[in-house]
């Protein structure tokens, strides 16, 4: 009932190649859209932009570029916060060489050159394929950070190897604060969310879904495979790259090579498991529960092991954290292997049926 | 027992308040970033316990500091940089009423904290990890890498070593073996300066993170020969180097580590290859300090304490976590001192007092802590105050001191902290104070 | 000549304990063709159940058996509760199931046995054998020997098993092809139970001589890290495989550690040792390239 796409009849080709082809879902993009930039910002604290929000989008982003190379492309990649960390390095070294760059295209060049690195890396992906790509990934994940740390050039020959972001101005506007911040990631993740949304329904992303589902039958029918692999490679460590230079320079400020660790790798490839491979909408779903859950588990045991009056120390607390974080991973595998995002299918299956479910 | 996150009022406080006849208590907020879990939680188990318990201490025992209570709440980082920063944001807004200093324990963290802390006036201390440029005040008002650095420690380890080769260390070999971070590559400069100043021959190698296997590189080592091997390493690296060296039977007695390679949880998981072995430290172990014997007293006596294995009090990292708590509680003494005796102090309050610490040993007696930790006066254009540290050597059971307290050669290492912070600035677009229109 | 052979024996012996980890992979890879992220995790898990066992007075045999005992329990729990429910799912989230056994491990290891790093006594000293070093100046670990001897004997135990016992050919039957093995009455359930039972154990061997070697701490986890190249190089489903694997990675990353950054210092200039995080990768990638079924492994791999 409220739900519901009959009556909406497409008369023209505009009209039937609308990215968003129902009614309610364009309404609800709005919706989504108007709160997040006019709702959020008049309300949220700075502990919601700093700690939560900012953080949200930009981990939303790089799973969106993992979540191209593995949910559409099929590609497996353990090596996410390796090109994340191209491109922090790339945005910095920009912004510091060349007199007078806006960074927004820093910015930019970042995701090139993470795209670049991203290709290179991707070559493997040619000659191989699942588990073992993920190792070959993960080559490009420790020897990616290696190089950060050895080349002292990167970071500009400090002796910590650690960089400092510079200041965000735009149009001679200082970004400085945390609500600038945060509206700043939220329209370059606003618009290259819907930039891949637009792309994967594309002959591309078709292409990626062909080589995802079986190769073989995607070459047969004349997709060339070594073009749309290394293009997924490229696309995808450009979200990746430019999240990482939002990283470094909207959320932390300054960033050293061994932050962007393995750790944070499966962090992002968790985010897109739990949120739903293939799936744009997943990415950020999947991203606010990778994010909120050790937050809320952080803030609700204690008080729960004080309700309860069980003997917690802080260790155990944190110990109990990790183990639930497990545990709700392997509930969700086993549930609901289609993560979030099939969750939110199915909900729309009964709002179009709602209330006459019969 | 329960131990709450938040310390909760404590009847005990509450009665010694009230004969006090303090009425409205005033409460002394610290923000605890502390790690307790992941790869380093067991020594973020023992610092924090010892921070903890201090400040439980000085609640039980003195009601506060003059009457105003301390009250804090732990946020767990498993010392990764991003939850770092999640904590920070969810501590400040109560940080931001009143703060005493905050202890990322971590060099990743407090690099991310830099900025933010400048900007929000929360004092950011780095007792002996952290952003070591910061020394420099004028550019880093926030920051306090405050006892000593890890350059200065460096310069202080060659001064130790020198004596020991009778005052010349001309034509020696000395290998620095290092975490490869940020931890392990700030000391190298200050070791090439000594070594040109001292013409001994240096060789560096790192090792790769986790550090786990160090085979390689002590081979190279049995093949170099050193006269010494300054080592800088971190959680299970520390083991696996002991190990190795017993392995290719380089002697422990040549090996000097840092202070963060120097505590019972890194040489009692390498059983006997760490006898004999060295490090350096800012603050000693043991329960005969009259501070850590009283706290074991007041604190456990009470059934306060933070710890749940009580073997851990008198550790290196126990006495650690106690003395950066003495550190952060004379702050806000001399903060009080300036601004109102009974009241709670802001940030900004307690960063001007750090900036103006001086704990004679005098003073450290009054405490019970002489010798714990070294004497402090730290100013604007120097927020370490010490530069010290003491070298103690491992007897198989236990830490043993082995020298007094040794300054590093601070004409050699300040102005590199100097030249350091001034590229800082430009790159940053700072403007530094000026130093000596500071009171 | 003298100083290559030491590093190279020295490389060889450290793959040994590579391989004594990427066993356990093998296993269960071979037998349900799951990639259990979770090893490094069961081998922390191991060795800390024995040094947390011997903290309440039991004797070191008592707690490696008492060890022994609980890696099998949580074996075959880990096939009841979570592998079990997820048959028929893609690889992909197998693997991932097993990184949050990962996570699981990691939280209720130190909540059982307490976190601080621990030191584990074997009796076997890690020093250098003396008559060795008198006679040709080479460093070889005692310990580094015995440990090869554990590998040897294991990996003779496993084939053994695996060739003369019934449960092992039931093992090698579902390893071959599950449908067929079910088919002729092969209870497939009990066979993977019975194989995450002997991962456990060879978690715990290994949990033993990385204990012994390094202390009881958390960083065991990381050794499954090192276990990956290996794989790939000796294949995911060959026992002599692993060993040759290792073997292969300890020595080359070893050699690599000491002959490469000096060359790269000329190239580049500065300082470019510590590659043993990605060397074994960069060397796995390169193998890849030329036999993507790994040394010993078997040839029907999906190639593109």
């Amino acid at each position: 009932m409220i739900y519901r796409e009959a009556g909406q009849f497409k008369t023209s080709y505009a009209a039937d190649q609308q990215l968003f082809p129902i009614r309610q879902d364009r309404i609800g993009v709005l919706i989504v859209l108007a709160v997040a930039f006019l709702a959020i910002p008049a309300v949220a604290s700075e502990y919601w932009f700093s700690a939560i929000l900012i953080p949200f989008l930009i981990f939303s982003l790089a799973a969106l570029g993992l979540n191209i190379l593995t949910g559409y492309a099929g590609q497996l990649s353990l090596g996410s916060a390796a090109f994340m960390a191209v491109g922090a390095y790339a945005a910095y070294n920009f912004q510091l060489r060349i007199e007078g760059i806006p960074i927004l295209v820093s910015f930019a060049c970042a995701g090139l050159t993470a795209a670049g690195v991203g290709i290179l890396f991707g070559l493997p992906s040619l000659w191989i394929k699942g588990f073992y790509l993920a190792v070959a990934t993960l080559a490009a994940q420790f020897f990616i950070v290696w190089c950060l740390t050895k080349f002292p050039w990167f970071s500009n020959h400090s002796s910590s190897g650690v960089i400092s972001a510079q200041k965000i101005v735009i149009f001679g506007h200082e970004f400085a604060s945390p609500r600038e911040k945060y509206l700043l990631v939220l329209t370059l993740v606003a618009v290259m969310a819907l930039a891949a949304k637009n792309m994967v329904r594309s002959s591309t992303g078709r292409a990626w879904m062909a080589v995802r589902d079986m190769d073989v039958a995607a070459e047969v029918i004349g997709i060339r495979l070594m073009p749309t692999k290394l293009l997924a490679f490229a696309v995808s460590s450009f979200y990746c790259g430019v999240a990482g230079a939002l990283y470094a320079f909207c959320y932390l400020g300054s960033v050293e090579p061994d932050g962007f660790s393995l750790d944070m790798s499966f962090r992002i490839l968790f985010m897109i498991i739990i949120g739903g491979a293939g799936s744009i909408l997943g990415s950020f779903l999947g991203a606010a529960f990778i994010l909120l859950l050790p937050i809320f588990l952080d803030i609700a045991l204690p008080r729960m092991a004080g309700l309860l009056g069980l003997p917690f120390s802080n260790a155990t607390v944190s110990h109990i954290q990790i183990l639930l974080f497990g545990t709700l991973i392997m509930f969700f595998l086993i549930v609901e292997p289609h993560g979030l995002a099939r969750l939110w299918q199915i909900g729309k299956e009964k709002l179009r049926l709602w209330p006459f479910p019969h | 027992m329960f131990k709450s996150r938040k310390s909760v009022s404590i009847a005990a406080v509450s009665v010694v308040l009230l004969a006090q006849g303090a009425l409205a208590a005033e409460e002394q907020f610290f923000p605890i970033t502390s790690y307790r879990v992941g790869p380093y939680g067991a020594n973020g188990q023992s610092f924090f316990g010892g921070f903890v318990d201090y400040l439980n201490y000085v609640n039980i025992k003195e009601g506060g500091v003059n009457g105003v209570k301390l009250v804090w709440e732990e946020c767990e980082t498993e010392y990764n940089n991003a939850k770092g920063i999640e904590c920070y944001e969810r501590l400040k807004d109560k940080a931001k009423v009143s703060s005493g200093p905050i202890h990322p324990m971590s060099t990743g963290i407090s690099y991310a904290l830099i900025e933010k802390t400048a900007a929000d006036k929360i004092p950011m201390a780095m007792v002996g990890y952290g952003r070591t440029d910061a020394v420099d005040g004028s550019v880093f008002p926030y920051a306090f890498p405050l006892v000593t650095t890890y350059q200065m420690q460096a310069s202080a380890i060659v001064k130790f070593i020198k004596e020991k080769e009778k005052g010349s260390l001309a034509g020696k070999k000395i290998v620095f073996l290092y975490h490869d971070s940020a931890y392990g590559k700030e000391p190298i400069v200050a070791l090439q300066e000594e070594a040109k100043l001292n013409k001994f021959e240096l060789t560096v190698i790192p090792v790769a993170h986790p550090g786990n296997e160090q085979g390689a590189q002590w081979l190279q080592i049995r093949q170099e020969k050193p006269d010494y091997v300054v080592f800088w390493g971190w959680g299970v690296m520390n083991q696996t180097a002991l190990k190795a060296a017993q392995k290719v039977g380089f002697p422990r007695e040549k090996m000097i580590g840092s202070w963060w390679a120097g505590s019972e949880e890194d040489t009692v998981p390498a059983g006997d290859a760490a006898k004999g072995y060295m490090s350096a430290t800012w603050n000693v172990a043991g329960k005969n300090v009259p501070l850590i014997s009283d706290i074991e007293k007041v604190v456990y006596g009470a059934g306060k304490g933070n710890l749940q294995d009580t073997s851990k009090i008198g550790t290196i990292l126990y006495n650690r976590g106690v003395s950066v708590a003495v550190l952060s509680v004379e702050a806000i003494r001399k903060a009080q001192e300036k601004y109102g005796k009974g009241k709670a102090m802001t940030g900004e309050q307690v960063r001007w007092a750090m900036e103006n610490l001086n704990i004679s040993n005098a003073r450290l007696k009054q405490i019970g802590a002489v010798d714990l930790l070294p004497e402090i006066k730290t100013s604007c254009d120097n927020h370490e105050g010490s530069g010290q540290v003491k070298i103690q050597q491992w007897d198989g059971t236990k830490w043993v001191v082995v020298s007094n307290w040794i300054e590093g050669n601070k004409a050699l290492i300040h102005p590199l902290f100097k030249a350091s912070a001034k590229q800082y600035a430009t790159e940053k677009g700072i403007t530094p104070r000026d130093c000596s229109k500071e009171s | 000549m003298q100083f290559f052979l030491e590093v190279l024996i020295g490389g060889l012996l450290s793959g040994v304990m590579y391989a004594l980890v990427a066993l356990g992979f093998v296993l269960i890879y071979k037998a349900s063709g799951v990639f259990n992220f979770a090893q490094g995790a069961m081998v922390y898990l191991a060795a800390l159940s024995v040094v947390g066992c011997m903290e309440k007075g039991a004797p070191l045999w008592l707690a490696i058996l008492l060890a022994f005992v609980i890696m099998t329990l949580f074996g075959i729990a880990t096939e009841k509760f979570v592998l079990r429910k997820l048959v028929n799912q893609p690889p992909i989230a197998l693997f991932m199931a097993t990184i949050g056994l990962a996570f699981f491990i990691e939280g209720l290891a130190p909540m059982l046995f307490g976190s601080e790093p621990r030191a584990l006594d074997l009796g076997i000293v890690d020093e250098p054998i003396p008559a060795i070093l008198d006679a040709w100046g080479i460093v070889i670990s005692k310990f580094d020997l015995v440990a090869a001897g554990v590998a040897a004997l294991l990996v003779t135990t496993l084939a053994l098993f695996f060739q003369y016992t019934r449960i092992g050919r039931a093992l090698r039957a579902v390893a071959d092809d599950h449908q067929a093995a079910l088919s002729i009455g092969i209870p497939l359930q009990h066979i993977w139970a019975i194989v995450w039972g002997i991962a456990g154990f060879v978690a715990l061997v290994a949990g033993l001589m990385w204990g012994a070697r390094n202390g009881v701490q958390f960083a065991l986890t990381f050794t499954a890290l090192k276990a990956l190249p290996v794989l790939i190089i000796g294949g995911f489903t060959s026992v002599p495989g692993a060993i040759v694997g290792g073997l292969i990675i300890g020595a080359s990353e070893k050699l690599a550690e000491i002959y490469l950054p000096p060359v790269m210092q000329s190239l580049f200039g500065g300082n470019f040792g510590g590659i043993e995080g990605w060397f074994p990768y960069v060397l796995a990638l390169f193998f890849l390239l030329i036999r993507p079924e790994g040394l010993f492994g078997e040839k029907h791999i999906d190639r593109v």
